[in-house]
């Protein structure tokens, strides 16, 4: 019961931080959209961070300790803080000062015009709206998940079953929860939140991690039991393939084409307020990822022992999204920390939904609505209000469809979602650094890409995980699935670059007053 | 100085493939295994490095043109 309290305090306090936010809201759709422009480094870097962690980063990164090892953290948590903040700094700070002075809000509003192209536009808006969808739906469902985990057994009476509470009951609070601070404040309520959701994550990680090595008898007893008991977690041989390890930095790109960052780089009060972020976000992913990675793999020892019991999937292995939550109920058995470590992943899930949220609500809002009707159609305040309502859409159609997908194996769909954004990377990359990029090239590279990702995905069944050269790999190295390949993101991305830049030499190059206005010599400074 | 900025960022690219290691299971500090410990040393160097990057690489001319006259913001905008 301590555990579910948690939990609601953790939602009170968001629903009071939504409600002491609206205070410095300032009525204005800016405001609302992009915060008017006015965040400052610390809120704006614990935005970013909290909008790019999931739940993956707490869960996820366990379990996958918990069945590869410790490649796990050189595979994402390495290779994302260092391209994150790679994009952070080649990217972000240019389409901020460029947002900033031709007051675009959405992705689709600048490529439009960096490309002097509605098409481009269009094109684009379903592509990186369906990308996004599959995400929020991930957060929804992973957030009823969590509660039905921690709740399981404490309330007979009322549900029934098992006892937890539903799952459509938690991810409709949650929802709701997000739904109401979002409401209230738009993208600075989002960033306030997202700052004490980032806190909360950061901190459940530490204690879970100080916690669970007591119990364990310490952090050396507890490594030591993986050498002598599962040895393979504590490399990479045999687990994760080089080449894998190679192409993974691909998958982080995606943070260049996510609608919902680009929406958040847009808030930033100026470009200096970028610098924390951009060195900050390594060290904090570490921080996030360390003591998941390691009880990730004391889990592994556990398991190779028999101390750590673990609920098996029907092919007979031991699920290992469970893994977490099992080492806090069977090691460290305090309602407590159960609960808080309930609010973290909650924390890290909300971080992103609220984001994702506002963004496909601005998406609707400007690209659709005041693109066809016109700027000048609507008030400031009808302009809030049509935001407001659209986000409220598809916070509603999101959970509805979360009703009816659950029981689907929705996660393995967030590797493609990652993927697709990162293929589209180039464009966001070319856009900003080689002028004669044009449109014809970039609807081809859209078009190409499209049809790539989609081939991969229905040659994975649809989702699940899928290798490239599996059998090359097997014949000549000896290696075999799934220790080696090459994974679809590298060709996707090589598909987008190579359609661009084919597709950009053989078509007209860009007006030259299209140029003048993207590339003036104040942008020049930012590569070597 | 730059160059030399842009050269560690590459540097960094390459030294994630620690393959020198890929199989030793060697403990440091008694807890971390060698593979773990070089990659969390890597994220505190990506740090370390964006940091320089700031100091010698920092696009300074960025922020006043964003805030100059609008007088061409509409004409991309619109």
């Amino acid at each position: 019961m301590t555990a579910i309290i948690i939990v609601c305090i953790y939602l009170a306090l968001l629903l009071v931080l939504g409600v002491v936010c609206t205070r410095y809201f300032r009525g204005t759709s800016a405001d609302f959209f992009v915060a008017s422009r006015s965040l400052g480094p610390f809120v704006l870097f614990m935005s970013i961070f909290g909008t790019t962690m999931t739940a993956f980063a707490l869960v996820g990164s366990t379990s996958n300790a918990f069945s590869f090892g410790i490649g796990t953290y050189g595979l994402m948590a390495s290779w994302s803080g260092l391209v994150h903040s790679a994009v952070f700094f080649l990217v972000g700070i240019k389409i901020w000062a460029i947002g900033k002075r031709y007051g675009f809000v959405t992705q689709c509003q600048y490529f439009t015009a960096r490309f002097d192209s509605p098409t481009v536009g269009y094109l684009l808006f379903p592509i990186l709206v369906a990308l996004v969808i599959p995400y929020v739906l991930i957060g929804i469902m992973g957030a009823g998940a969590t509660i039905e985990g921690i709740t399981r057994g404490q309330f007979p009476q009322t549900f029934g079953g098992d006892g937890a509470i539903p799952r459509w009951l938690s991810g409709g609070v949650i929802s709701l929860v997000v739904l109401i601070y979002v409401f209230l404040a738009g993208v600075r309520g989002a960033a306030w939140a997202n700052t004490f959701q980032t806190i909360v994550f950061v901190i459940a990680g530490i204690i879970a991690l100080k916690l669970i090595a007591d119990s364990l008898g310490g952090p050396v007893k507890a490594s030591q039991l993986v050498i002598e008991h599962a040895p393979e977690k504590a490399a990479r041989q045999g687990l994760i393939g080089r080449w894998q390890f190679l192409c993974y930095m691909f998958v982080p790109l995606s943070v260049g084409m996510f609608p919902h960052l680009f929406q958040n780089w847009l808030t930033a009060r100026s470009a200096k307020a970028f610098r924390l972020t951009v060195v900050a976000h390594p060290i904090f992913i570490m921080l996030v990822w360390l003591p998941c990675i390691l009880i990730g793999i004391w889990a592994a020892a556990q398991f190779a022992t028999g101390d750590l019991r673990l609920p098996r999937l029907p092919d007979g292995s031991p699920n290992a999204n469970v893994v977490l939550a099992a080492m806090v109920n069977q090691f460290v058995e305090s309602d407590f920390l159960t609960g808080l470590l309930a609010a973290g992943i909650l924390a890290a899930i909300m971080s992103s939904l609220d984001s994702q949220f506002m963004c496909v609500g601005t998406m609707f809002t400007k690209d659709i609505v005041t693109r066809i009707a016109g700027e000048d159609r609507f008030s400031d305040r009808q302009t809030l209000w049509i935001g407001r309502s659209f986000v409220i859409a598809v916070v509603i159609l999101t959970y509805v469809i979360s009703l009816v997908a659950q029981g689907k194996a929705i996660f393995p769909l967030a590797v493609w979602c990652f993927s697709g954004y990162a293929s589209l990377f180039p464009i966001v990359f070319a856009s900003l650094y080689w002028r004669r990029t044009s449109k014809w090239g970039v609807i081809a590279a859209v078009l190409v890409t499209a049809g790539v990702w989609f081939y991969f995905f229905q040659e994975s069944g649809y989702g699940d995980e899928h290798l490239l050269l599996v059998d090359w790999f097997e014949e000549n190295k000896g290696l075999k699935h799934p220790v080696e390949g090459i994974m679809p993101v590298a060709v996707m991305f090589m598909s987008c670059l190579i359609t661009l830049i084919v597709g950009s030499l053989l078509t007209p190059a860009p007006a030259k007053k299209t140029i003048d206005l993207f590339f003036p010599p104040a942008l020049k400074g930012i590569p070597a | 100085m730059r160059k030399l900025v842009w050269l560690l960022v590459a540097l960094l690219f390459i030294a994630h493939q620690d393959f020198w290691w890929w199989d030793d299971r060697t403990l440091v500090m008694g807890f971390i295994p060698l593979g773990l410990f070089y990659h969390v040393c890597f994220s505190i160097a990506s740090g370390a490095v964006w940091l320089l990057a700031l100091k010698f690489a920092w696009p300074s001319t960025v922020e006043d043109w964003a805030l100059e006259d609008k007088a061409q913001s509409s004409e991309a905008g619109s």
